[in-house]
């Protein structure tokens, strides 16, 4: 068992922000991450060419500076507001559960992307946009694969512009959204140069790639075989055609991770965290900065993280405020920009995958009266991934909200749970 | 210039750069990662570590998250059935 002042969970932006000005303040910090190495999603490192751009670079370095611990590879499972956290390692030889001990509490849990279902979305080849974009970064070459990205939101032109540059050939962007819903956004930009420079390198890298906005995928198309993607159907409302591909990179914009932050008990606005204007959620010990309050990308969440530490560290945070309004502001409009449209709502057929893990079909749903009949009479939601994928999907297919969210968060192998603080040897353990 | 390792994926040799997570290099070597309950091929979709379409045995441990892994020199993978 570990004790620390700060505990810190998630090493996005958000989270080294965080750690970085409460250990700078004197707080003895531990930084908690899921994956193998600090970053986050937005700077995860790629083992073909170094990206560790001026920002992130400058970020890490204050972090290594400020005396903060940071253990990646830690991925949390169990908390209690009275201030105790369990994660499980899991390496390629062994698993391990610890416990840490807190005073205060910062969750910089992040966000996912929202996948939606459509006829053919579970075959092989058809991946999440930043979904793939991470899988090239760890080492899946693309070079000279017919890609399309498809779905929401900003990330879409920035995932195509990378793929493009690792030698995918992208054939398409499609973009949901309608024009005129962009546009607002669009203009805003106008005032944020850095954004809009940004914009503009995107779509220069993919000068020779359409981007279509009011369209979107209709169905994922197998080849001969069955088993891999080959062609998608698109359309844009009035007309439907196919397009073929090798992959096809599809997310809808992003949805929060909220779940560490609903097992502590903290109270929810919608679908996000609550905070003040310290980034404390409704438990006084508890904070909470970055995508779990409200999906406002890379500048919100650093400055939030940055009030946060601060305000574990007892240190005042008021000429940070109008820096953290003015990015949540950001965050509001791009949710009008990319809202989701109707018509995706009726993309699912009866035998169409709805929880990928379970192998429950939209059928199996339909006639259901919302979670709690789903899961008794059908386990959607029920498997490894804790509805993680299928829940939003659920949420806008059939209205549900989610209900109760109980611990462990993922799946825990049992030997490691009897063995916590040990190493748990994996190798016979069937 | 990254060095490469030997993994066998699948009863099958593969050659890949280290630093390559096990999910990448089964989407290079065109395995799927995991046989889902009606019998149907998966592979990678989030890349990171929440979906578990990803899940392999890895060294003949099941359900192991392969986008969070990464290759090992003469580690054994297969596909999750």
């Amino acid at each position: 068992m570990m004790r620390t002042e700060v505990l810190v969970i998630g090493a996005g932006p958000a989270g080294i922000a965080a750690a970085t000005a409460a250990a700078a303040n004197g707080r003895e910090v531990i930084l908690l991450d899921d994956n193998p190495a600090p970053g986050g999603q937005i700077w995860r490192e790629s083992i073909a060419h170094a990206n560790g751009v001026g920002m992130k670079q400058r970020a890490l370095d204050l972090l290594r500076r400020s005396g903060a611990q940071i253990l990646p590879g830690h991925s949390v499972f169990a908390a209690d507001a009275s201030g105790t956290v369990q994660t499980l390692q899991e390496t390629s030889i062994a698993t391990r559960v610890d416990e840490f001990r807190f005073e205060k509490l910062i969750l910089a849990t992040g966000a996912r992307e929202r996948f939606l279902p459509f006829p053919g979305w579970t075959l092989p080849g058809v991946l999440g946009a930043g979904g793939l974009q991470a899988l090239v970064r760890s080492g899946y070459s693309i070079v000279g694969k017919r890609v399309i990205v498809a779905g929401t939101g900003p990330l879409l032109l920035a995932v195509a512009a990378h793929l493009a540059e690792d030698g995918a050939v992208v054939a398409g962007v499609l973009e949901q959204a309608p024009l005129g819903q962009m546009l607002p956004f669009a203009m805003s930009l106008l005032s944020d140069p850095a954004k809009l420079m940004q914009g503009a390198g995107y779509r220069r890298k993919l000068w020779k790639t359409p981007y279509r906005t009011g369209s979107w995928i209709v169905e994922a198309i197998a080849g001969n075989d069955g088993r891999s993607l080959a062609a998608v159907r698109i359309t844009d409302g009035a007309r439907t055609w196919s397009e073929p591909c090798d992959l096809l990179a599809c997310g809808y914009h992003l949805i929060p991770n909220t779940q560490i932050a609903e097992l502590l008990g903290c109270q929810l606005r919608g679908s996000f965290v609550e905070v003040d204007a310290s980034q404390r959620t409704s438990l006084e010990n508890v904070f909470c900065a970055g995508e779990p309050t409200g999906i406002a990308g890379l500048e919100a969440a650093l400055v939030q993280g940055e009030i946060a530490g601060l305000a574990c560290a007892g240190r005042p945070t008021a000429a940070l405020r109008q820096r953290g309004a003015a990015a949540r502001a950001f965050g509001v409009r791009m949710e009008k920009a990319f809202a989701l449209r109707k018509e995706l709502r009726s993309l699912p057929r009866a035998d169409t995958i709805v929880c990928r893990c379970e192998d429950v079909a939209f059928g199996d749903l339909q006639h259901r009266t919302g979670w709690t009949d789903a899961k008794l009479q059908t386990r959607c939601g029920m498997g490894p991934c804790q509805g993680r994928v299928c829940g939003p999907a659920v949420e806008h297919l059939l209205g549900w909200r989610p209900v109760s969210v109980r611990q462990p968060l993922s799946p825990v192998p049992l030997e490691a749970l009897c063995l916590q603080g040990e190493t748990a040897d994996i190798g016979h353990n069937d | 210039m990254p060095d490469f390792i030997s993994v066998t994926i699948n009863g099958t040799p593969n050659r890949v750069a280290r630093g390559t997570s096990i999910a990448a290099a089964m989407l290079l070597a065109a395995q799927p990662n995991r046989i889902s309950i009606t019998g149907q091929p998966r592979s990678a979709l989030c890349g990171m570590g929440i979906c578990f379409e990803c899940s392999a045995v890895v060294n003949g441990t099941p359900h192991r998250r392969t986008c969070q892994i990464q290759c090992e020199p003469d580690m054994t993978v297969e596909t999750d059935r």
